[in-house]
């Protein structure tokens, strides 16, 4: 594959053009390894931060279950309540956008709309109990949205640089040296278009010259036996009428 | 790909009665115009059809940016949790209350783990 050329004639305007071209691939080249590295270190921090986040949400999920639990020893079991009592949302979140090296990456941002809807929920018993609880997971929601975003940008870093290093592979193994193969090509043939013209100058200098001499030599030839003079020869006979 | 998701704003949950309740009462749940609701509360009955469907719906849904799903419960569509590659909505596994965290069962910090080829 690597030792195909492309499909040019060997001219000199193609040569020019195909050395503009390995110096846009090399350019594309370097330049796409710097956005890789930088993804990639990027990337390492995010994976970094995910673990961490890991072991965070570990903790604050053990806390909100343990102040769930609290409610329901208190209130009772308010889950059909909460159920029926849904409507609209009040913790939403809005998706925020990060630029890093020509990726958009996004981070998710919590937001409160609209009114708390259960606010009569536990009214006759364990009301505070359940605010706390409520509290509790509201916080927890707020570090499962922090790790959702670092989660969302760990997954399109990794097609990035995917995409990246594919770039990065086929610039290096497939169009630097098809071009460098032509370049070789051109110049190859141009070289023999040279040597070719070269002998067909020095051929017709010889033909030229071999052509000169023999019509010299006729010349000279012809110097010695000189052109017959009508004086010296033989009298005619006296024509009479 | 990674163009503006302004329309995905809910969160929504898959997960035993405690956590959904849980989450539920900080304001998470929502019913849209066709009263669909974001959340399902699965407990030992809920049959695997049920589930499949609803996590394949949520994850079609547009207005969704994030899926929290009980770990206990994501173990049981893993295969759906892992086909499901792409960024939106975020898929994120929780602990449940009476199973602690696995992260080596986590979809992914498998990933993570694969490229690091540890």
């Amino acid at each position: 594959m690597s030792n195909q050329r492309l499909n040019v004639f060997p001219t000199r305007m193609a040569q020019t053009t195909m050395k503009l071209r390995l110096k846009g691939a090399q350019t594309g080249h370097s330049l796409l390894k710097r956005k890789s590295e930088a993804l990639t270190k990027r990337f390492r921090d995010i994976i970094k931060k995910i673990e961490e986040a890991k072991l965070k949400m570990g903790q604050v999920m053990q806390v909100a279950a343990f102040s769930m639990a609290a409610v329901n020893y208190i209130a009772g079991d308010i889950s059909y309540q909460v159920r029926e009592h849904v409507k609209h949302a009040q913790l939403r979140v809005r998706a925020n956008q990060e630029n890093v090296s020509g990726v958009m990456l996004p981070s998710f941002e919590v937001y409160n709309e609209g009114a708390n809807s259960f606010e009569l929920t536990g009214l006759g018993r364990g009301g505070q109990q359940i605010q706390k609880c409520k509290d509790t997971y509201t916080k927890a929601t707020q570090t499962l949205v922090e790790l959702a975003s670092l989660q969302t940008a760990f997954v399109i870093l990794d097609e990035v640089i995917k995409l990246t290093n594919r770039r990065v592979n086929a610039i290096e193994h497939v169009i630097i040296p098809r071009v460098e193969n032509t370049i070789k090509y051109i110049t190859a043939e141009l070289d023999e278009q040279d040597r070719e013209e070269f002998f067909r100058l020095k051929k017709i200098q010889t033909k030229k010259k071999e052509a000169k001499d023999a019509e010299l030599e006729k010349l000279s030839a012809d110097v010695d036996n000189e052109p017959h003079s009508i004086l010296t020869g033989s009298q005619d006979q006296d024509i009479i009428f | 790909m990674a163009t503006v998701q302004k329309e995905r704003k809910f969160i929504s949950i898959i997960g035993d009665e405690d956590s959904v309740t849980g989450f539920l009462l900080s304001g998470i749940g929502h019913l849209d115009a066709r009263q669909r609701s974001n959340f399902l509360i699965v407990d030992a009955k809920t049959p695997l059809s049920t589930l499949e469907e609803a996590f394949t719906e949520f994850t079609q849904r547009k207005d969704i940016a994030i899926i929290l799903i009980t770990q206990q419960v994501a173990d049981e569509i893993r295969h759906l949790l892992d086909e499901h590659q792409s960024a939106f909505p975020t898929v994120l596994e929780i602990p449940s209350k009476d199973q602690p965290y696995d992260p080596s069962k986590d979809s992914v910090l498998k990933r993570v783990q694969l490229l690091f080829g540890e």
